[in-house]
């Protein structure tokens, strides 16, 4: 039998837009170039490769029918665009794929959600735009009112709605579509827990009656979890197709190596960069206490100082820099920006510069961290690297009993003390007592 | 499963008006769309509906005023109001439509981002939404012909092909507007122009024979044009001037062509520039 998606050689080119004004969104610029190679009769010219880039190149897999696919990789790796090619929402620049079966995506819950509509409307509303009949709704319509749990706003305007209902309300009418080809995007990453787990539930459901899944989530227990096979993509190219638990080690590998490691990171060369205006971030310094260089890692709660030596082409002001650390799941942890610093000083500068930040203690568990690294002027990104560095946080002594903290993500400073019974419930007991007597 | 359904995605190149295929199975969206529209356009409104009605009302009673009472514009026979009524019913339609479709792709830039469906119905839903409005106004036109002792004649049955000119039209119109405003965000202001000079152009407060006859050509050639006259002709019973109405409704079968085309040409970019 031939396989239910077949992906050959896809490559999707972007057209780098800058801050002066996009290319296309100029309508003047674009007449007068019209109007140049008319006059000169030359072809309008392409875009040329220096304002390009591929977010995806020569991408190839094949999907049987029951598959259950993760897709893992850092943001900006080509999941996204990936998916948007699948689900046709964009076309790819080459290569072509054939999709043989009904397929349905889910970018994001709620798409087509109308706020003024009600409950009851916006099901047939948001089913219609993922592709499903009429009928098909009619027919799954309690089951779908029942999975969300919300009955008694079904004639309520969603925009009423705790947003914990209306995730559940767009979780409930996607999880019964009923296409050969689901594909989902780290749509779990909201709701609470009980119904993240319930949504897990229903899509482990909807794959063992034999349905093609394409799981895109930086939710590694997730992919492990629900994938039998899963593909890592980095900076556009499919890098491993394999069994789930080699894809996630390979990926959580290539993660360890692609940042920068030691105390002192060269920022041209690593990480991935999302310029507007060149690489203006230069270089990342990891101390601890005494300004030591960080060599194997920062024991729990200890001091942390960065510095982001970055460069100014030009006299600008308003500069801000952030520092953000994920966990090894691509989840944010903490950010530390200086929009929250009220004594810096915003005045005009150029050339090289040094931003430094103390963390007087570096309170998160143990584990992996993974630095992104942004630089913004007059609150417009500007220049920005993603796992720029990484950060090992040892087992330490934290709370200086010898005993070491483990469980959860962060550690805090806390008391524990037992409080004397007193009052009410004292006098009780001896009236209890009491009247036993 | 239905092994005979294969779907092949790859770069679209070259011109295609549309996808008829694509078209069947998502019809049912299209009418989602329009009901949607024509439910929350009204929602928390105090006169609701009404508004749909009192807008060329209250347009044709200062038209009436200002242009027959103190400009002695004549309407050729029937009371002026009826007049300027009928050629104000399709020209709101129009200039409505237009409004709201060039707007819809970015209003609903979500929904181009995050789903794919046949993006020529969202520019084409608002429209169908505002073919409600058109039917209600004249349901007060009726009430109008009531008032003013006016008979309808045969020519009525001429109606629905101007209703279906107008439409399409409106839907030429606003396909390459709402395409265009993907991009080039200066149709925000062409659009406000086009509809207060459109309504100047086009004969909906004058008679036609107001224009000299050497100008009738270029009058045709705006699709609008042959809608009013065809509906004064449908509704009043006024004298049509087939010559040029012809012109005109081949226009606007011209116009909503080429919008599909220039639509289709440039919904491959719609989700990487939005």
């Amino acid at each position: 039998m031939k396989p239910i998606l077949e992906i050959r050689n896809i490559s999707k080119q972007y057209k780098l837009e800058t801050h002066r004004g996009p290319k296309t969104d100029n309508l003047r610029e674009l007449l007068q170039r019209g109007f140049n190679s008319i006059v000169r009769g030359t072809k309008p010219t392409q875009a040329s490769g220096a304002n390009t880039f591929w977010a995806l190149k020569n991408v190839s897999f094949e999907v049987n029918q029951g598959d259950v696919i993760g897709v893992i990789g850092r943001n900006g790796a080509g999941k996204s665009t990936l998916l948007k090619i699948l689900s046709r929402i964009t076309s790819p620049t080459e290569g072509e794929v054939k999709v043989r079966g009904r397929l349905a995506t889910l970018l994001e819950v709620g798409t087509g959600f109308h706020p003024e509509l009600t409950g009851r409307e916006n099901i047939f509303l948001n089913g219609a735009i993922l592709g499903m009949r009429k009928r098909e709704i009619v027919r799954h319509f309690d089951e779908i009112v029942d999975f969300a749990e919300i009955e008694k706003f079904l004639d309520t305007p969603v925009k009423h709605y705790s947003s914990g209902m209306y995730v559940r309300l767009a979780f409930a009418v996607a999880a019964h579509l009923n296409p050969e080809v689901l594909i989902v995007d780290e749509v779990l990453a909201v709701g609470d827990l009980a119904f993240q787990k319930k949504c897990l539930g229903k899509m482990g459901e909807v794959s063992r009656g034999g349905r093609t899944v394409l799981f895109v989530s930086h939710n590694m227990a997730a992919v492990e979890n629900l994938c039998s096979r899963a593909i890592v993509l980095s900076s556009g190219a499919l890098h491993f197709d394999g069994s789930t638990k080699d894809a996630i080690q390979y990926y959580l590998n290539s993660l360890s190596t692609q940042s920068g490691a030691g105390s002192v990171v060269d920022l041209v060369k690593v990480g991935e960069r999302r310029s507007k205006a060149g690489s203006l971030l230069k270089r990342l310094e990891l101390l601890t206490d005494a300004d030591q260089p960080i060599n194997q890692g920062i024991p729990i709660g200890g001091r942390l100082k960065i510095k982001v030596h970055f460069e100014l082409p030009r006299l600008t002001d308003t500069i801000h820099v952030g520092v953000g650390f994920n966990n090894i799941y691509g989840q944010r942890i903490f950010t530390a920006h200086t929009y929250f610093e009220p004594d810096l000083s915003h005045k005009q500068c150029v050339g090289p510069q040094v931003y430094s930040c103390d963390i007087p203690s570096f309170t998160l568990a143990p584990g992996e961290y993974y630095l992104k690294v942004w630089l913004d002027v007059k609150s417009i990104p500007t220049d920005s690297i993603e796992d720029a560095a990484r950060i090992l946080v040892l087992e330490s002594d934290f709370y200086g009993t010898g005993k070491i903290p483990w469980n959860g993500t962060c550690v805090m400073k806390h008391r524990w003390q037992l409080d004397e019974l007193a009052g009410e419930p004292v006098y009780a007991l001896q009236k209890q007592v009491g009247s036993e007597g | 499963m239905s092994a005979a359904f294969e779907l092949t995605i790859r770069a679209r190149r070259g011109w295609q008006a549309f996808d008829l295929k694509e078209v069947i199975v998502y019809w049912e969206l299209l009418a989602f769309l329009v009901w949607r529209d024509i439910k929350i356009r009204y929602r928390q409104t105090i006169l609701g509906g009404l508004w749909a009605i009192l807008q060329p009302f209250i347009t044709m009673l200062i038209f009436s005023y200002v242009f027959n009472r103190l400009a002695h514009v004549q309407s050729d026979g029937p009371p002026y109001q009826l007049f300027a009524f009928a050629g104000i019913a399709p020209w709101t339609f129009f200039s409505t439509s237009v409004t709201q479709s060039s707007n819809s792709l970015l209003a609903q830039h979500h929904l181009v981002s995050k789903v794919y469906f046949p993006r020529m119905f969202i520019p084409l839903g608002a429209i169908g939404a505002l073919l409600v409005d058109l039917a209600l106004s004249l349901g007060l036109f009726a009430g109008m012909l009531v008032y003013y002792h006016w008979p309808l004649t045969l020519a009525v049955f001429w109606l629905p092909v101007f209703i279906v000119a107008a439409f399409l039209s409106a839907a030429g119109a606003g396909l390459i507007l709402s395409a265009v405003n993907v991009s080039f965000r200066d149709v925000k202001y062409v659009v406000p122009f086009l509809v207060q000079m459109g309504i100047f152009v086009t004969p909906v407060i004058y008679p036609v024979r107001y224009v000299p006859a050497r100008w009738h050509l270029l009058v045709g050639l705006n699709p609008m044009s042959g809608v009013v006259l065809g509906f004064r002709h449908a509704l009043l019973g006024s004298p049509a001037s087939w010559g040029l109405i012809s012109i005109s409704l081949a226009t606007s079968l011209v116009l909503f062509v080429f919008g599909l085309l220039v639509f289709r040409r440039m919904e491959i970019r719609f989700a990487d520039v939005i």
